[in-house]
């Protein structure tokens, strides 16, 4: 199959994605800086919150829409063996979704809209940022019909037979974003425009926030699950084995999807506007969607113990030795399951109903998604691009011993600034400040940190600098080689046999999800409309 | 509709969900999962069932719970309120000895901006916003709360240790955001004095 068009469409979405991401990288390193108060030129919160709310935007919206979307469209004709279905339309979500990261970009980067990431109602930024995010969204619900229009064709046309697990795993991450965009879509479409526009005077700052709830476990999900599908369906060939377990993998997936969904309220824990019950009843949730991440944990290791194995590796922990630690993708997901420990540890102490009270946003927080989403998930990014780039455009890898480098620097430069952030949580120093102007001794104990945090950041910094280059390099090396490499996927080490129909079709935990969904916010949302309550202005900032 | 085919539709139902369910059993057995990841699996879900038992536990008898009262108040008439108008706002005991703190959170201080209190009693904090989006923690303690405006956010906490604390605003409220603090000062109990505050009048103490 000539596949020449949907390399094109991969490499756009791509560079769309690590564009954002590395003028992200940039805005990251200035905030450090100007946080920690070192150099008193830089101080300025203007400057600052706007780099904070473009840096939240270009790295949780932009890189990983445009990410997942090009990954997507590529995954799913390589592993279907088919071309994308309605290009043109794909091409249509593309510009789509550039023309709002644009019409967003101008107000985030002028100062016009700097309320940060989460938005925060009553306050208000320029209506152009609304309406830049939302076209963003609907662009990638573009992507979500033409995966799932793949999907089914791809079953009608081959009854009985297992979806490939790459297009299995990017369809219930489909299915996932669909659910979980809703919420934030409602809120942009019901509150946030329409208060810009002036057509409504106020908003219930607390339905708002429940809304908002609604995506913001889900979305970490969606980033997730492209780093997931690597680990299964790449590592174990990369590693020279084979996958342990095909159906496990399935599970995974759809317990994700499920379980991602109704628990949102874990990041409502602190508010005075959801009752007690409903909290503890998503925070059991939360708990339960950790179950897929160890079984994750348990797949990919004993992939990989099997590829050591195969590879001449003997005793307990010999096979570690023998694991081709070259191999960019091998590197990756070793070094992503280390983080995956840390910040899931981390994570458990987020989810504990209770003891969130200690660290809730504080350092903390930050601390914790930059482990397990700049670190664990961004670094299988890298691995995909390193793996994918030579197919896409057709030549080698411009250096491998680059790519091995740059890899290690991000996994130190991560460590070195989320441990500091980590503790500087723990001694109380709130996130999302610009500058420590508090008349107390407590702030001089945070010192040391900050300083810890600005170099962990710089090496990031480099370690993101390599990486693009590496990419531009390959792209532009002028040397005409025969590159006929193809994308090969792991085979598990047991044939799918027996495969139940509620592991190779989405139709039936859609339904699962509405109910769920349903009981976990039908009545949090409704009450807002059977309470007394009082709606706030809208507020610059 | 009469009861009888209600009756009879539930039994469908019922029957129905049933069949799902054995056929959705008989399904799942018939994936291969090897002995070992079934242990893995067994393991991961001890550990989680462990975790979520104590956590439910502690909230249904040991009243462990975070800050979730849903109030309602109109943040825009603050001042009209009785429970917080200026009067009315700092430490108040009751004829029981309870002690209660209302704090105001507006652009970009926190109302009293300096309080005192006793050490290892029992402090109900009831704060509110007069304007946008806030949060509040002691570090060190677990005092921390959202505070939304429309809501009263009330946590009861206790502070076991005497000392100088601040109260830093922990939510981005706006570009002065970084000025949003104030202080407490907790007293030994023994050294602690209650104000002479009249009752609050039309409050829910």
């Amino acid at each position: 199959m000539n596949e020449a068009a949907e390399r094109k469409l991969a490499l756009y979405h791509l560079w769309v994605a690590f564009g954002a991401f590395i003028v992200a990288c940039f805005m990251g390193e200035y905030q450090v800086l100007e946080r920690s108060g070192f150099i008193a030129a830089l101080d300025s919160p203007t400057v600052y919150f706007a780099s904070v709310s473009t840096h939240g935007v270009l790295m949780g919206f932009v890189l990983t829409t445009f990410f997942i979307m090009g990954f997507g469209y590529y995954t799913a004709t390589t592993s279907l063996k088919q071309p994308v279905w309605n290009k043109p339309l794909a091409w249509g979500g593309f510009w789509l979704s550039l023309a709002g990261t644009i019409m967003a970009a101008v107000p985030l980067l002028s100062g016009k809209a700097s309320v940060l990431y989460t938005f925060y109602l009553p306050m208000q930024a320029h209506v152009a940022f609304y309406i830049g995010a939302t076209l963003l969204v609907v662009g990638s619900w573009i992507w979500c019909v033409i995966m799932l229009v793949m999907f089914n064709q791809w079953k009608k046309a081959n009854p009985g037979l297992p979806v490939p697990l790459a297009m299995f795993a990017t369809g219930a991450n489909a299915m996932l974003w669909l659910w979980a965009s809703a919420g934030v879509a409602l809120e942009v479409l019901f509150q946030a425009i329409p208060l810009a526009l002036g057509w409504i005077d106020t908003v219930d700052a607390g339905l708002a926030r429940t809304l908002f709830a609604w995506t913001l476990h889900p979305i970490v999900y969606f980033w997730l699950i492209p780093a997931y599908t690597a680990f299964y369906v790449f590592v174990p060939k990369q590693a020279g084995g084979y996958l342990f377990s095909d159906e496990m993998a399935r599970a995974a997936f759809i317990i994700l999807a499920v379980f991602a969904l109704p628990i949102g309220f874990h990041h409502l824990y602190m508010d005075p506007e959801q009752a007690k019950g409903w909290k503890l009843l998503h925070g059991i949730g939360t708990f339960v969607v950790a179950l897929p991440t160890l079984v994750t944990g348990f797949t990919v290791i004993a992939s990989l113990e099997i590829a050591g194995r195969l590879r001449g590796g003997k005793g307990l922990f010999g096979w570690i030795g023998t694991l081709p630690w070259s191999n960019p993708m091998v590197l990756s997901v070793i070094l992503s399951l280390l983080m995956l420990i840390f910040g899931g540890f981390g994570g458990i102490v987020n989810a504990s109903y209770a003891m969130n009270a200690m660290i809730h946003n504080t350092a903390w927080v930050p601390g914790h998604f930059h482990l397990i989403f700049a670190g664990t998930t961004v670094i299988m990014y890298f691995a995909i691009a390193y793996y994918l780039w030579p197919m896409l455009v057709g030549k080698p890898l411009f250096s491998n011993a680059m790519a091995l480098v740059q890899l290690w620097l991000w996994f130190i430069g991560m460590s070195i600034m989320t441990t500091p952030w980590h503790v500087l949580g723990l001694l109380g120093q709130p996130r999302r400040i610009s500058s420590v102007v508090y008349n107390n001794l407590l702030t001089l104990s945070w010192k040391p940190y900050e300083l810890m945090m600005i170099f962990g950041g710089l090496i990031l910094l480099g370690s993101a600098c390599l990486f693009i280059y590496n990419l531009v390099k390959t792209q532009l090396n002028p040397v005409a080689t025969d590159f006929t490499q193809q994308v090969e996927y792991a085979e598990p080490i047991h044939p799918l046999t027996n495969l139940p129909e509620f592991l190779n079709d989405l139709s039936l935990w859609n339904k699962v999800i509405a109910v769920l969904m349903a009981i976990s916010f039908g009545f949090p949302i409704l009450q807002f409309f059977i309470m007394d309550t009082f709606e706030s202005s809208g507020w610059g900032y | 509709m009469d009861t009888e085919t209600l009756k009879s539709k539930c039994t469908h139902l019922w029957r129905e969900s049933g069949r799902l369910w054995l056929d959705f059993r008989t399904q799942t057995s018939a994936i291969h999962v090897d002995a070992l990841e079934r242990k893995w699996i067994t393991i991961s879900l001890l550990v989680i069932g462990l975790m979520v038992t104590i956590i439910t536990l502690d909230a249904l008898f040991d009243g462990i719970n975070p800050p979730s009262k849903v109030e309602t108040i109109d943040s825009a008439s603050l001042h009209l309120s009785e429970e917080f108008a200026e009067d009315n706002l700092g430490v108040q005991v009751d004829d029981k000895g309870k002690v209660t703190i209302r704090m105001v959170a507006g652009r970009y201080s926190f109302f009293p901006k300096h309080i005192d209190v006793p050490a290892e009693t029992q402090l109900t904090f009831r704060w509110v916003s007069m304007d946008v989006l806030h949060g509040v923690h002691i570090p060190m303690t677990n005092m921390s709360t959202m505070i939304v405006p429309g809501y009263v956010a009330e946590v009861t906490t206790t502070i076991p240790k005497p000392g100088e604390y601040p109260m830093l605003c922990n939510e981005y409220c706006g570009l002065g955001h970084n000025h949003m603090w104030s202080n407490i000062s907790v007293i030994a109990k023994e050294d602690w004095q209650a104000p002479a505050k009249t009752l609050v009048k039309g409050g829910k103490p």
